[in-house]
């Protein structure tokens, strides 16, 4: 039979040894927390700068900076979640105008049935409903294969598939032949690559069709407010 | 001096992260589908590799043995946050590209397996070397895949390299109209170019084994006094 104060002072051991543990777990994990959120405080603004750079690139090459003369960053509204635009988040809607008359308006819009995941889309539709460009921002469709969606991976440099929606509309493609020429559309796509493909296009066209019904409420709102639907 | 010169070899070719080890599959067959990607989720991974085998051995004797496992991937995830983020302030158009591989490199198990295996019980300079040569070892073997890949499965190499260096631009080596082969660009061609990888490596290997004992048994003919093992 073992002595109580024997069994006493094990315990205690096992004890101070599962403290002592516990203490080291903690003090590697804020010490290695605080360098996580050190370099995060450190790197923020850099990161948000050429995110923001990054945007207006974007938007850059959808909207040429010569058409417009307002500050286009200021005139934003906030869209609420649009089903019709595939978003499920809050975005923002930038509008461009020239001496005060409506130009074109930037919004984005998403695709959710690529080859994997989300494409994302950001889009430059004039006042006159014709899709002036569009560019994918962010995508994880199969490298090398269905990623000529993104102009800088697609191998046709003079004539990228994506600007062949440029200075489109209804007018010239009725809606129903706003599909890729596998569904009987008049848009091209890869051979063995046709997902990709129409989900942008189906993409482009719902969001072109939402906005032109919607170009008149988005241009009047005042800058800043927010767009919430109008009819459910 | 040859202690370092094992570690190199090790990490290059005898104890290869891909081809001995078959670790850390699930990046490698996820990005090696043209070369510019492999070779640029490769280098993203021996700096992970680099800082994570120093930092580990560097805090090894702080660090019980019971809860080893936890710390280190407490550090590997917090250095690879940290390099993600410092990538992404101060290296911003290499982490458009780069970008994308980074988080994945956490989920490679090779990092782990390194710091567990060799940092864990090895000096400072030691445990940084391997943790370069394992790295090496792991981007020529990428690379070598995601060339393979590339090659057959859209007749390039190379493709993609303006979005690192923009003067240069990829090389079409078959004809225009080539039409692919869309099954090396997805994860069964991957996997079927690995394992023709590793039979070649083996191959390689056997050779050389068959060629040293028949060598071994023409240099040495059977002594009458043999010594004592």
């Amino acid at each position: 039979m073992t002595e109580p104060i024997e069994i006493a002072r094990r315990e205690s051991s096992v004890l101070r040894i599962s403290v002592r543990t516990a203490a080291i777990m903690l003090a590697f994990t804020m010490a290695f927390t605080a360098l996580m959120a050190g370099t995060y405080k450190a790197t923020a603004p850099l990161v948000e700068a050429s995110a923001l750079a990054e945007k207006l690139r974007l938007i850059g090459e959808v909207l040429p900076p010569g058409t417009y003369d307002n500050d286009l960053l200021a005139d934003a509204i906030t869209l609420s979640p649009q089903a019709s635009l595939g978003l499920d988040e809050d975005t923002r809607v930038w509008r461009a105008r020239k001496n005060g008359a409506p130009v074109a308006l930037v919004l984005e819009a998403a695709a959710r049935d690529g080859y994997s995941g989300r494409i994302s889309l950001i889009l430059a539709i004039t006042a006159d409903g014709r899709l002036l460009a569009q560019r994918v921002t962010a995508h994880k469709e199969t490298p090398g294969l269905g990623d000529y969606i993104d102009p800088k991976k697609d191998r046709n440099k003079t004539r990228p598939w994506i600007t062949q929606f440029s200075n489109l509309g209804f007018d010239l493609v009725p809606r129903e032949k706003w599909r890729v020429k596998k569904d009987g559309g008049r848009f091209d796509q890869m051979t063995g690559a046709t997902i990709s493909a129409r989900a942008v296009t189906n993409a482009s066209g719902r969001a072109l069709a939402w906005t032109v019904e919607n170009r008149n409420k988005l241009f009047t709102l005042q800058a800043n407010s927010r767009f919430e639907e109008s009819k459910p | 001096m040859s202690a370092y010169k094992e570690i190199a070899w090790n990490g290059i070719w005898k104890q290869n992260t891909i081809l001995a080890q078959v670790l850390g599959l699930c990046p490698l067959l996820a990005v090696s589908s043209n070369l510019v990607n492999a070779v640029s989720l490769g280098l993203a991974t021996i700096v992970v590799m680099l800082l994570s085998n120093f930092a580990i051995s560097a805090l090894r004797a702080l660090i019980p043995y019971e809860i080893r496992i936890p710390v280190f991937i407490l550090i590997i995830a917090a250095l690879v946050t940290v390099i993600d983020l410092a990538f992404n302030a101060f290296l911003h158009d290499l982490y458009l590209v780069l970008g994308i591989f980074i988080p994945l490199i956490v989920t490679n198990c090779i990092v782990l397996a390194r710091v567990e295996a060799f940092a864990a019980k090895n000096g400072l300079r030691a445990a940084t070397l391997d943790g370069l040569m394992m790295g090496v070892g792991f981007v020529w073997v990428i690379a070598l895949l995601g060339a393979v890949r590339e090659f057959i499965g859209q007749g390039t190499l190379f493709a993609g390299i303006e979005m690192i260096f923009p003067s240069l631009s990829g090389i079409q080596i078959l004809p225009e109209d080539y039409p692919g082969f869309l099954i090396a660009m997805l994860p069964p061609g991957a996997f079927f170019v690995l394992g023709l990888l590793i039979a070649g490596r083996n191959w390689l290997d056997a050779r050389a084994n068959q060629r040293l004992r028949e060598k071994r048994l023409h240099d040495q003919p059977p002594a009458p006094n043999t010594v004592a093992a």
